[in-house]
């Protein structure tokens, strides 16, 4: 493989592949938000 | 007998007569060695860092003294911790014990903007590849785009690791200089309404059931994407798990403080130990540095133009600013935003938000140097 294949393939995999996982993760964020919603525990304030 | 005298006098001077007859590139490097002190102490610029750094490089500097030949003080820091990548992992545990994703967690979209942050690591790799460094070396020069210098440390120790020490000083060097370095690129990229858009203020929405879960999550889902990747974020949701599980704050403590410390220590030690004269003075440590400010000014270019598509994406909810925090550089890109954010609107609180997106920043460049290491490896690069 030559050194600009090389190069290019990284960089379309690389960012590709960077947006895909942070886009996933951003829709588990989202979903495991909406699974486990603010409890009235957690709204309380912190008393340590 | 006076011969056996005139060779132990031999012995106590022959490192000043190396260093004042061909020890050229030592005189250089404690000179280089001095900056870097100064710069850590009189400057505030990363101390923890440069300090530890600026000693080791003064230490192995200092002719004959061989520090890191095998069994010398430097070499065997370097092969405990750095040579096996034990030093950078530890160090990300502590970070992540010190990371609230919080500010993440209540508007999860903002993680694309750490993703968008990472592309100076590829532009960049382009250009060291240009320039004609190996397949590898550019990858490790790249990483310095992740503004991130455990991450830089871990690829660079594995695969390039004649270059560690120019990686490791512009990688620290320029995440001390995000404050200077960011700001113009924010301002050239952004209109005057841009700057002024006042985001929705935070209300707590994340429970902690989700805050603990977060870590676990993304460790299967990028341990599963990206298993290469996986000691870095393995241990960063290790340190971050520990926090918001609330039930060993000893460890939680000693991880953020004690091991982070000694680990810092011994790694800046470890790292000035492989700046020696004639390893370092090349000509391809300048393209380094070179490559670093061009890493960090494209994620900041990146971060700024996808957060103003985010802008227009959303009708105007998103200053466009805080995409510039999306480049990692925990937690001093988010403290950028708020005062730039602030010189325009003095009443624009975009702190949490650039949080938010600097936490991102921070999971998206462990995962822009994961996904390229498991890309090497199904290339059969590594």
């Amino acid at each position: 493989m030559d050194k600009w294949t090389f190069g290019l393939t990284l960089t379309v995999v690389g960012v590709g592949g960077t947006f895909f996982t942070l886009w996933i993760l951003s829709l588990v964020a989202t979903l495991l938000k909406k699974l486990f919603p603010l409890s009235a525990e957690d709204r309380a304030p912190n008393k340590s | 007998m006076l011969d056996a005298i005139l060779n132990g006098l031999g012995g106590l001077t022959s490192g000043a007569t190396f260093l004042f007859t061909q020890g050229w590139q030592n005189a250089v490097m404690l000179l280089v060695a001095g900056v870097l002190l100064y710069l850590g102490v009189k400057k505030d610029v990363e101390p923890l860092l440069l300090v530890p750094i600026g000693f080791g490089c003064f230490l192995v500097n200092l002719p004959l003294s061989d520090l890191m030949e095998q069994g010398g003080l430097l070499q065997t820091l370097y092969q405990m911790g750095i040579a096996n990548e034990l030093f950078p992992l530890l160090i990300f545990v502590g970070i992540g014990a010190m990371t609230d994703f919080g500010p993440l967690l209540e508007n999860p979209k903002i993680l694309l903007l750490g993703a968008a942050g990472q592309v100076g690591i590829f532009v960049t790799l382009l250009l060291a590849l240009a320039l004609g460094f190996k397949e590898l070396d550019a990858v490790s020069i790249a990483i310095i785009g992740a503004c991130d210098g455990p991450t830089a440390i871990y690829v660079a120790s594995q695969y390039a690791p004649h270059l560690l020490g120019p990686i490791s000083v512009a990688a620290y060097s320029y995440m001390a200089l995000v404050p200077i370095i960011m700001p113009p690129i924010m301002k050239a990229l952004t209109t005057e309404k841009e700057r002024v858009v006042r985001m929705a203020s935070s209300k707590k929405t994340v429970s902690q059931t989700t805050k603990l879960l977060f870590p676990i999550v993304v460790t299967i889902v990028t341990g599963l994407i990206a298993p290469k990747g996986l000691p870095l974020m393995g241990t960063v949701m290790l340190g971050n798990f520990m926090r918001e599980s609330g039930v060993v704050t000893r460890l939680l403590k000693a991880s953020e403080n004690e091991i982070a410390n000694v680990a810092t220590l011994f790694l800046g030690l470890a790292i000035g130990g492989t700046m020696e004269g004639h390893a370092f003075l090349k000509a391809q440590t300048l393209a380094i540095f070179g490559l670093g400010f061009i890493a960090i000014s494209m994620d900041t270019v990146f971060g700024v133009l996808f957060g103003k598509l985010m802008c227009f994406l959303t009708g105007g909810k998103i200053n466009p600013l805080i995409g510039a925090a999306g480049i990692s550089a925990y937690p001093m890109a988010a403290r950028v935003v708020q005062v730039e954010g602030q010189k325009y609107d003095k009443r624009n609180y975009l702190l949490m938000h650039a949080a938010g997106a600097n936490t991102g920043g921070q999971i998206g460049s462990v995962m822009a140097a994961a996904v390229m290491l498991s890309v090497l490896k199904g290339m059969g690069m590594i």
